[in-house]
């Protein structure tokens, strides 16, 4: 037997594995452009999140029919790899189901209940596809969805059906092969799934079928490698940033905006305050708030990178319900271009950041950030605890503390604040006037 | 029979006494002309239970909330910082607050600028005067009856995860409590939040209250209840918008139980 297909193989193997890896240091490299932030502390209350929302899927089940269709192409995603595995093995060794004789009737079993995902996965992905392109679901056609994202999410769809379809083509011919005796393939048990497709080859002669076996097999592991290395230039990078991503959730109340020290300094040398600790000046302060990605936390960029481009953070807001331009996703989407941008620039060794352009401006502008309610609803929605809100507040600092660029109205209201400590303009003296009546009168 | 007492902090400290609660009156709950109402039910409620409170009166200033949500951090810091010092001199524990913002900014951003407080929410409060027996319901008075939704705040919701509370009150008062399509933690803003209140909104295809309003109206309850000052803005505006003010009335909680007590 020839040799060849297992030097292919591993060649392949070895170039996935090379391009994959360089994709990884390029991603991770880019989420560390953010700002350091520690998010380290209460490790069980994290544990435990990952478990709820990334493992068990606990905020999709908002939406009941979705989550379910979901939950099939979850399952079928980490148990089909588990027969990756298999295929692996066989690529290098030159063998064919490796694991059947070891595993007999059990492996019969295992491979129906891949099959069974297998259908699953394709009847979910065929859904899906409706959803997006016929049927239209809001959140799922709108602006920013328009070009790449759109081909982006069609395409996974398709490559799923077709791996899946893959599957199931292989194992059937496989299967026919095997009953004939061809020498190399194992009969199994009966297999449900695959046994439907056999009136369409039982017809054809042992070559065209152990043609037909190889190209299903080497279609499915070349389009597994490659679906592996297209998943980090899309948003289904998700499959695997979902994880880290929900770990370093924020535990803090929704309600909380992290408090800025390097402020509190200045405030209590200005209200003549003495200084905790032993006044140490505070390390270089950069810029107030967030102009572009490097002055976001790298949990920020994380973020991006997770986002699953679903909308369902979109379609809760309530500024891009009533039609303001603000859209929780694509401050997402806007983080995670921004930082390719700024990435492929910095390996290219060009201009990086210097290149002219920020995120807040060239990609999200201030009419966007300024119609915020910081209502958290995007925050509840998200299914991986992503937050775009911290983002869209940074922003705002930024506008308000380095370029005194906040709305008319904001400055008047700051105004009367520094003046009468009131975003009213009333006379502070006044504050306690509606005692006045309720003082007069007798109490019942 | 005695009158009403709004005793402040200063007041207090002169005679040498520290009130269980400092009740936070808040720049709404002092300014607005409106909102006026609220605080002076709620302190009648105070009186009438005779729980031992006091206001900080004009020694009060803005928490700095809105300032910190548009962006100014200095300016809010300012704000805290100043409100600490205050509280901090007057040995203050426990802060009673009716407006969710002040609410969820001293219990949840003081801490770090030095402010540690126990720190409740009207309805809280209420809700345990309610549960203890001090206030007896007398069936909701005007409203028996009669339907009433209630409008998830923000930050007292989602940001804090305060949603029965409000809700145990309504169901108190005997009254039909109805939900909105979207409630608790879905839902919707009245608009204000993050500093909205103090400026127009940006173009768009409506205002989020008028959208609020509409899905209180479609419940067809005769009252919104509302927890918070802006809330209480933004949906009194909404039901004028609608012209329906005659049929639909917004109010406080602590307006609610006001009535049912028959202190107003
Ligand atoms: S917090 Fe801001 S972006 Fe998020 S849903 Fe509310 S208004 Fe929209
Ligand atoms: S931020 Fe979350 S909810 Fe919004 S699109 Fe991304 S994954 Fe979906």
């Amino acid at each position: 037997m020839s040799i060849l297909p297992q030097i292919i193989f591993l060649l392949f193997f070895a170039a996935a594995g090379y391009v994959l890896y360089k994709r990884i240091s390029f991603l991770k490299r880019n989420i560390q452009l953010g700002k350091a932030e520690s998010r380290n502390d209460q490790p069980a209350e994290r544990w435990q999140t990952m478990a709820l929302v990334a493992f068990g899927q606990k905020k999709m089940f908002k939406r009941w029919i979705p989550a379910l269709l979901h939950l099939l192409v979850y399952l079928g995603f980490i148990v089909i790899n588990l027969e990756v595995a298999e295929f692996i093995i066989d690529g290098i060794t030159g063998q064919h189901r490796i694991f059947a004789p070891l595993l007999g009737g059990t492996y019969t079993f295992a491979m129906n209940f891949f099959e069974f995902l297998a259908v699953g996965v394709l009847v979910s992905c065929v859904i899906f596809l409706i959803r997006r392109n016929i049927t239209k679901v809001p959140r799922l056609s709108m602006k920013e969805l328009k070009g790449w994202p759109a081909l982006d999410a069609n395409l996974i769809l398709v490559i799923e059906i077709c791996l899946m379809m893959a599957i199931l083509k292989m194992n059937a011919a496989d299967q026919i092969l095997a009953s004939r005796g061809v020498d190399h393939y194992t009969q199994l048990g009966p297999l449900f799934f695959s046994s439907l497709l056999k009136p369409m080859l039982v017809g054809f002669g042992d070559s065209f079928l152990v043609f037909v076996e190889r190209a299903a097999w080497w279609f499915h592991i070349v389009g597994i490698l490659g679906f592996a290395i297209y998943v980090t230039y899309s948003k289904h990078l998700h499959i695997f940033l979902a994880f880290p991503n929900t770990w370093y959730s924020n535990l803090k109340p929704k309600g909380e905006m992290a408090n800025m020290p390097e402020v509190t300094n200045e405030v209590n040398m200005m209200l003549g305050i003495p200084t905790e600790g032993n006044a140490e000046p505070p390390a270089e302060i950069g810029r107030f708030g967030a102009k572009d990605i490097n002055d976001l936390s790298w949990v920020n960029i994380m973020n991006a990178y997770s986002c699953t481009e679903c909308g369902r953070c979109t379609s809760e807001c309530p500024a891009n319900i009533t039609g303001k331009k603000l859209s929780p996703r694509k401050v997402m989407m806007d983080v995670r271009d921004r930082a390719e941008e700024v990435g492929k620039s910095l390996d290219a060794g060009g201009k990086g950041f210097e290149d002219g352009k920020s995120l807040l401006g060239d990609y999200i502008s201030q009419e966007e950030i300024n119609a915020c309610t910081s209502c958290n609803a995007c925050v509840e929605a998200c299914p991986v605890n992503i937050d775009p809100l911290s983002i869209i507040l940074q922003m705002r600092r930024y506008v308000a503390m380095e370029e005194s660029g906040s709305p008319a109205q904001w400055n008047a209201m700051f105004q009367n604040m520094e003046t009468s400590f009131s975003p009213w303009k009333f006379s502070p003296s006044d504050r306690f006037n509606w005692a006045e009546k309720v003082k007069d009168e007798e109490m019942k | 029979m005695s009158n009403y007492k709004v005793p402040t902090m200063a007041e207090m400290a002169a005679s040498g006494d520290n009130p269980e609660i400092l009740f936070w009156v808040g720049c709404a709950g002092s300014f607005d002309e409106r909102y006026k109402a609220v605080t002076q039910a709620f302190v009648k409620i105070l009186n009438k239970v005779g729980v031992s409170f006091a206001v900080l009166g004009p020694e009060e200033a803005c928490t700095g909330d809105p300032a910190r949500r548009a962006g100014n951090e200095f300016l809010f810091q300012m704000q805290a910082v100043a409100n600490i010092q205050v509280m901090n001199g007057y040995n203050v524990k426990k802060v009673v607050t009716a407006c969710p913002h002040c609410f969820n900014t001293i219990k949840n951003e003081y801490p770090a600028l030095g402010g540690n407080y126990e720190v409740i929410h009207h309805s809280q409060f209420l809700q345990t005067l309610i549960n203890e027996g001090k206030i007896v319901m007398k069936g909701g008075g005007e409203f028996k009856g009669k339907k009433i939704t209630f409008h998830d705040s923000c930050y007292l919701g989602r940001a804090n995860n305060v949603y029965e509370a409000p809700r145990e009150i309504i169901k108190a008062l005997d009254v039909e409590l109805v939900e909105m399509k979207r409630c608790r933690t879905k839902g919707l803003c009245c608009g204000a939040g993050g500093a909205q209140m103090f400026k127009e909104p940006e173009a768009g295809k409506k205002d989020i209250n008028i959208e609020r309003t509409e899905e209180a109206l479609q419940t067809g309850a005769s009252a919104i209840a509302v927890g918070c000052p802006f809330c209480l803005t933004m949906m009194s505006d909404g039901v004028k918008n609608k012209e329906k003010e005659n049929e639909v009335k917004v109010f406080d909680l602590a307006e609610l139980i006001a009535k049912d007590q028959g202190l107003s």
